[in-house]
């Protein structure tokens, strides 16, 4: 699955990062707390949240993913917009609910990956 | 490669700039050709650290000294100290406020994920003056 794909499933808006569409996505996880992120993730390339800050950008950058969806019709501001395009991570958002987008994408075959012990 | 030393001084006040040193860190360790395993846990640990040291105790300094054999990150701050550090190690247990909760943190999570993501750690700590974090990741 491509970020594209993800863009097209959960009917996305995409706010920066077109140039990353193309980019592969083979698992992935949602959560609103960036200490679980940082503590409970492994490999997973994007980030499913319903969190707003420049904090959700920076934890991003740290585990190596790609992109950042916001659920329930979040919009990041400027700054963490110019944030994510100097790391090359792509951003988009869905009106969708957080239960509901990782629904939609499991259903189409993404996965969350290996779960840490 | 020679030992490669860098500083940073955390501001305390600025949330919105927390990770900035880790962001930093992670760069050079990229451009220097260092393992991806090992970047992630160095780029985890400290950044774990520099949330603790904005949301806790108002910034302080780090100290990044990277050779041939691993990184080694001190961070210093100038905060109220722990007052248990066995507690504070522990899984889900956090002073952070709810305020701080709802800018994603204070999960309690912080110690121990920068434990499991670094090969030696030492915490120092004096009630009132501060805390010293000393942490390590093998190359």
């Amino acid at each position: 699955m491509t970020v594209n794909d993800i863009k097209n499933i959960l009917d996305c808006e995409l706010i920066s990062g077109e140039g990353y569409l193309q980019q592969e996505v083979l698992t992935a996880c949602g959560s609103d707390m960036m200490s679980d992120v940082l503590a409970y993730v492994k490999d997973q390339s994007i980030l499913l949240t319903g969190l707003v800050n420049c904090q959700v950008i920076r934890t991003a950058e740290m585990m190596d993913m790609i992109c950042v969806v916001f659920v329930r019709g979040k919009k990041p501001d400027e700054d963490m917009i110019q944030l994510a395009e100097s790391r090359g991570i792509a951003l988009m958002s869905t009106s969708h609910r957080m239960f509901t987008a990782c629904g939609l994408l499991w259903e189409n075959g993404l996965r969350g990956g290996n779960s840490l012990s | 490669m020679s030992i490669l030393k860098l500083h940073y001084e955390i501001d305390g006040e600025d949330f919105t700039r927390a990770g900035e040193a880790s962001a930093s860190v992670k760069k050079r360790l990229r451009q220097l050709g260092v393992k991806p395993d090992a970047t992630r846990k160095v780029s985890i640990a400290l950044y774990e650290g520099e949330i603790n040291m904005v949301i806790h105790a108002h910034g302080g300094d780090i100290d990044v000294e990277i050779s041939p054999e691993a990184v080694r990150m001190v961070l210093a701050d100038r905060g109220p100290g722990i007052e248990n550090i066995d507690q504070a190690m522990k899984e889900g247990w956090s002073t952070a406020p709810d305020e701080v909760r709802s800018l994603g943190f204070g999960a309690g999570m912080g110690l121990p994920n920068m434990k499991k993501n670094s090969d030696e750690m030492q915490i120092e700590t004096v009630l009132g003056k501060g805390t010293t974090v000393t942490m390590a990741v093998y190359l």
